[in-house]
């Protein structure tokens, strides 16, 4: 699993956030458009992407974009 | 007071499915008189064309597509520009008797009436088509919560459009996106004439109605209007009953 795709997946999730705001370090929960519904669509995507089951509260615990692709990557 | 209109939908790309006849084509019309850029979505080109005619001006489109067809409808989806507003009209009318209802019956009314909706909804969201402060607008029914023999399945998927909007609309309410129902009685179109009944039988029925008549759908299209105007900006998660006085 990549990092560069992951990125793109989950840009996709966001409305109104341009891909180019989201980087490995980018803290994505200060995101302006960053809610409660978007770690819904962040579960989602981990699942139908990667096959994978996160929760809310480990996306919660992740500070960067990087941190949340680690986590993925080792479930 | 020269020129004020809360009504108008000028500058406003509008999606309306179901255009070929009935509610959806009053709707298509009176949004394009409204100003509005209209797109008209059916599964049958003639008759898209002809309610297209019948639009003047050069602000509209046609967009041919089964939307009970998952290929068809990402398809559509994928060519359409950003709307402004989507009005959910298309659906079908059968009425049959619950000791009588067959599992396809069940899969026929939920596909169109249900599946269909949701899944142009999911698309259309998917792939970023909906512009923020933009306006959807689902046709359910009195029939949801008025209940009559034979309409058990008709009733039972209009009541699920409505749960569905209103999930959706809290879903969308951040983007500043509006969601809301239309539900009318019976209305003078194709549709209601699946159910068996003979024009003669609905005319008696007509004269039940407090205001003496069925709907036409201009009426259900003033309504459309309104809420895909910014005169009804403060409205979301609402289902509006137009019904002439039926309960």
């Amino acid at each position: 699993m990549e990092l560069k795709e992951f990125i793109e997946n989950l840009a996709e999730q966001f409305d109104d956030t341009d891909i180019s705001e989201i980087q490995a370090d980018t803290e994505f929960q200060a995101l302006d458009e960053w809610s409660s519904l978007t770690a819904m669509s962040i579960i989602a995507m981990v699942k139908t992407q990667y096959g994978k089951t996160i929760t809310g509260r480990e996306i919660r615990k992740c500070s960067t974009v990087e941190e949340l692709f680690d986590l993925v990557k080792s479930l | 007071m020269e020129g004020f209109n809360p009504f108008s939908l000028d500058g406003k790309t509008i999606l309306v499915t179901g255009a070929s006849s009935g509610i959806g084509k009053g709707v298509a019309l009176a949004c394009a008189k409204m100003g509005a850029t209209v797109i008209l979505n059916g599964r049958n080109r003639a008759k898209l064309d002809a309610t297209c005619e019948a639009i003047s001006g050069t602000n509209k489109s046609i967009a041919v597509a089964d939307l009970t067809d998952m290929a068809q409808l990402s398809e559509m989806v994928a060519a359409l520009p950003k709307l402004d507003g989507v009005v959910h009209c298309a659906g079908i009318g059968q009425r049959v008797l619950c000791k009588q209802i067959s599992s396809d019956d069940v899969d026929g009314v939920m596909a169109a009436n249900f599946k269909a909706p949701v899944m142009l909804q999911t698309e259309l969201l998917k792939q970023k088509k909906i512009n923020k402060a933009a306006s959807i607008v689902f046709i359910a029914s009195v029939a949801a919560e008025s209940p009559s023999a034979g309409n058990a399945l008709y009733s039972a998927s209009k009541g699920a459009i409505i749960s569905y909007a209103n999930c959706l609309m809290t879903e969308l309410a951040p983007r500043g996106i509006r969601v809301n129902c239309i539900s009318p009685a019976m209305v003078w179109t194709d549709l209601i004439f699946k159910g068996g009944l003979t024009e003669a039988e609905l005319k008696e029925d007509e004269q039940t109605y407090p205001l003496k008549r069925y709907g036409t759908p201009d009426d259900i299209a003033n309504l459309a209007i309104y809420m895909l105007s910014d005169a009804s900006s403060w409205m979301t998660g609402s289902n509006v009953k137009i019904t002439g006085g039926f309960r």
